[in-house]
């Protein structure tokens, strides 16, 4: 789960970390009511849970009331598309924040490093930019260290990565002190990603982070109360609706809805599709051991999404039983229609139970396929003929 | 031979008076396995179908012998119960829960490699050895023993890729689930050695998806250590970009973890890879045929 930028603020003024004062604003009015009380220079800031947001216009400084409302009216509601294509975003929310005196802009960060099963800090003098640049280009400024699982990670550990990164004298100790704290938020939190870009020191040679990016492990939410209330909530009709009825789903843009079972086999799905020559509506992981109530609440979110002609059911049973989703086929087409076609390809576990019941309950509409691939192939013939 | 499991694996089933984890540890016993003991703490004493029930996974390697520990404990207990079996004297632990937080498995992956114990998982979905033994939620009917052994991050994906290589008349040596989570007790190069050195398994079947660099790792592995020949598939082609948030995920692996940048690792140490589960388990035979 990524958090907004002011959440992550609020996460770091938590463990000590000094961050500038500000508000979050969700209207023009309100902005520039937090922009009289903050005072001017203040910073007006995009809350989106993307990167680029200078670049795109949603990071402006107000000199006076005039650009506060201005750049909050500008900020609001505008659209941000990610470095990467992504989005676009809607930002719903602006952070006010007072001006910072900035003398020095460094990069830091904590990131759980998969590949070597530690945390890894890494620090940088060169901040307040492109910090993938700066690896690329000037590697040797980028100081990378792991940290020690089996060791405490203290302020002289953390001074060797500062002084390495050749950070100015005067901030070493202060910058030292943040880097623990990072870690510590890290550790205490469930954080498995801390980039502060950039860390500050101020002409009062103060060490402030100015911007936060924070990632908390999902699977730890159970004990951080404070940070599962602040889950937000997702942008788009079917992937809320997913949510609340538990389901892993992720919207696309073509016409084919698709349920499997596992994440894997529903990845592999999508590309047998689009191999096949046709677009994915959806990832949906119906999960292990789905019942049929859950194949339902699939289709319920599936057809819900109007771009989706055809539908392609592929699971291999594994803990999921064929007949519980041979069952949920039925229950579904019963209670919510079955308008489109679904094609179904049913292996594994009890798929013979399964097939059985689907045969007899005769729905109109549902194809059946051995294969994935012949699954594939139907399911985009039919979904090219029915849009 | 076979790897991680066989005939001689004793198995004790942490989670074994639970629903999951006794419909499953019996399905085990089922198929061959020597199911010695079930842990659950406060039912020491207790039996379930005739397997006894030890407080601690050390009581149930004192008294029943087992090496081998299976984890079917809910997420939040997980963690604690996988560092009790790496302390208890087995030599494989098998965490099958899904869910557990991942800097739990941090210090845990630590504390089982210090120990010199094999973790494989969590959120896995076990190990095979068909014919010999199974531990873990894998349908073991699906899957004929054989000289081809797979290793695989997604489960479903490989009882797809398994029941196609059974349909073209082979089977498998082993199938091993490493899980899919950021850190997991084995990774794909630990169980390609193991592959390498076992005399049964003439050629590897791996199994990868997008996230993380371990496939980009296991290809120079692969080339440098390698000498059995390996096919592989990668799921994810058209995964939406995540959302990135920060750029330092990008800056530690030098990958973009895309599938497309795995299968061109792979291919560039002259891994075949498969288009689909099924051109994948047809490249698989037909390499095996020409050996």
């Amino acid at each position: 789960m990524d958090l907004l930028e002011y959440q992550g603020k609020q996460l770091f003024a938590k463990h000590g970390i000094a961050v500038p004062s500000g508000e979050v604003a969700a209207t023009v009015e309100d902005a520039v009511a937090a922009a009289e009380r903050i005072g001017y220079p203040c910073a007006i800031k995009a809350q989106v849970l993307i990167g680029g947001r200078g670049k795109a216009g949603g990071v402006k400084i107000a000199k006076d009331r005039a650009e506060a409302e201005q750049f909050a009216g500008d900020i609001i509601g505008m659209d941000i598309v990610g470095p990467h294509g992504e989005g676009p975003f809607r930002v719903d929310s602006v952070w006010v924040e007072g001006g910072s005196d900035i003398a020095e802009e460094y990069y830091a960060s904590i990131i759980l490093d998969r590949g070597e099963k530690k945390l890894l800090a890494m620090v940088s003098r060169q901040g307040g930019m492109d910090i993938e640049a700066v690896a690329a280009e000037s590697p040797e400024a980028l100081v990378k260290v792991h940290i020690d699982p089996t060791r405490e990670f203290d302020v002289a550990a953390a001074r060797e990565i500062i002084a390495a990164a050749k950070l100015a004298d005067d901030a070493l100790d202060a910058a030292a002190e943040v880097l623990v704290k990072l870690a510590e938020v890290a550790r205490e939190e469930d954080a498995t990603l801390i980039e502060v870009n950039p860390l500050i020191v101020t002409s009062d040679r103060e060490v402030v982070a100015l911007d936060a990016k924070v990632t908390i492990d999902g699977n730890a939410l159970f004990r951080h109360q404070d940070l599962a209330e602040v889950a937000d909530t997702a942008d788009d009709p079917q992937e809320q609706m997913a949510k609340e009825k538990g389901l892993t789903y992720v919207k696309l843009d073509g016409n084919v809805g698709i349920l499997a079972n596992g994440a894997g086999l529903c990845m592999s799905t999508l590309d047998v599709v689009a191999q096949a020559g046709g677009a994915p509506a959806n990832f949906l992981d119906a999960g292990g051991g789905s019942k049929a109530e859950a194949i339902v609440n699939a289709l319920e979110v599936i057809t819900s999404d109007e771009k989706v002609d055809a539908i392609l059911f592929n699971i291999f049973g594994g803990i999921t039983r064929g007949d519980e989703i041979a069952k949920g086929i039925v229950t579904a087409a019963g209670q919510i229609g079955l308008e489109l076609p679904l094609v179904v390809r049913l292996d594994g576990t009890n798929s013979e139970e399964g097939l059985a019941i689907l045969a007899e309950a005769d729905l109109p509409n549902l194809h059946q396929e051995k294969t994935m691939l012949d699954a594939a192939r139907r399911v985009v013939e039919l979904a090219g003929a029915s849009s | 031979m076979s790897i991680i499991i066989d005939k001689s694996t004793k198995l004790a089933v942490s989670g074994l008076t639970g629903r999951e984890g006794s419909f499953h540890g019996l399905r085990n016993k089922a198929y061959g396995t020597d199911l010695v003991a079930g842990v659950t703490p406060g039912k020491g004493g207790q039996d379930v179908e005739g397997t006894p029930v030890f407080d601690t996974i050390k009581e149930a390697v004192e008294e029943a012998g087992a090496n081998t520990s299976m984890i079917f404990v809910p997420a939040r207990f997980a963690a604690p119960a996988i560092d009790e079996a790496i302390e208890s004297g087995v030599e494989t632990v098998i965490a099958i829960t899904e869910g557990i937080p991942v800097l739990d498995m941090l210090s845990t992956y630590w504390k089982a490699r210090e120990a010199g114990v094999r973790l494989i998982g969590p959120n896995c979905p076990g190990v095979l050895s068909p014919g010999k033994a199974n531990v873990g939620i894998i349908p073991a009917q699906f899957f004929d023993p054989g000289p081809i052994g797979v290793v695989s991050k997604s489960g479903t994906l490989t009882y797809q890729i398994g029941n196609e290589l059974k349909q073209a008349g082979t089977g498998n040596s082993s199938i091993v689930g490493i899980g899919g989570d950021p850190i997991v007790g084995s990774d794909f190069i630990d169980i390609l050695k193991l592959y390498e050195a076992d005399p049964d398994t003439e050629l590897i079947v791996m199994v990868g998806e997008i996230g993380g660099d371990a496939e980009e790792r296991a290809a120079e592995f692969i080339a440098a250590e390698v000498t059995k020949p390996v096919v592989a598939y990668i799921a994810g082609f058209t995964a939406p970009p995540g959302k990135q948030m920060g750029h330092a995920g990008a800056i530690i692996s030098g990958s973009s973890g895309t599938a497309a940048a795995k299968k061109e690792a792979l291919e560039a140490k002259g891994v075949r890879v498969g288009e689909s589960p099924t051109e994948t388990a047809a490249i698989a035979v037909e390499v095996l045929r020409s050996l």
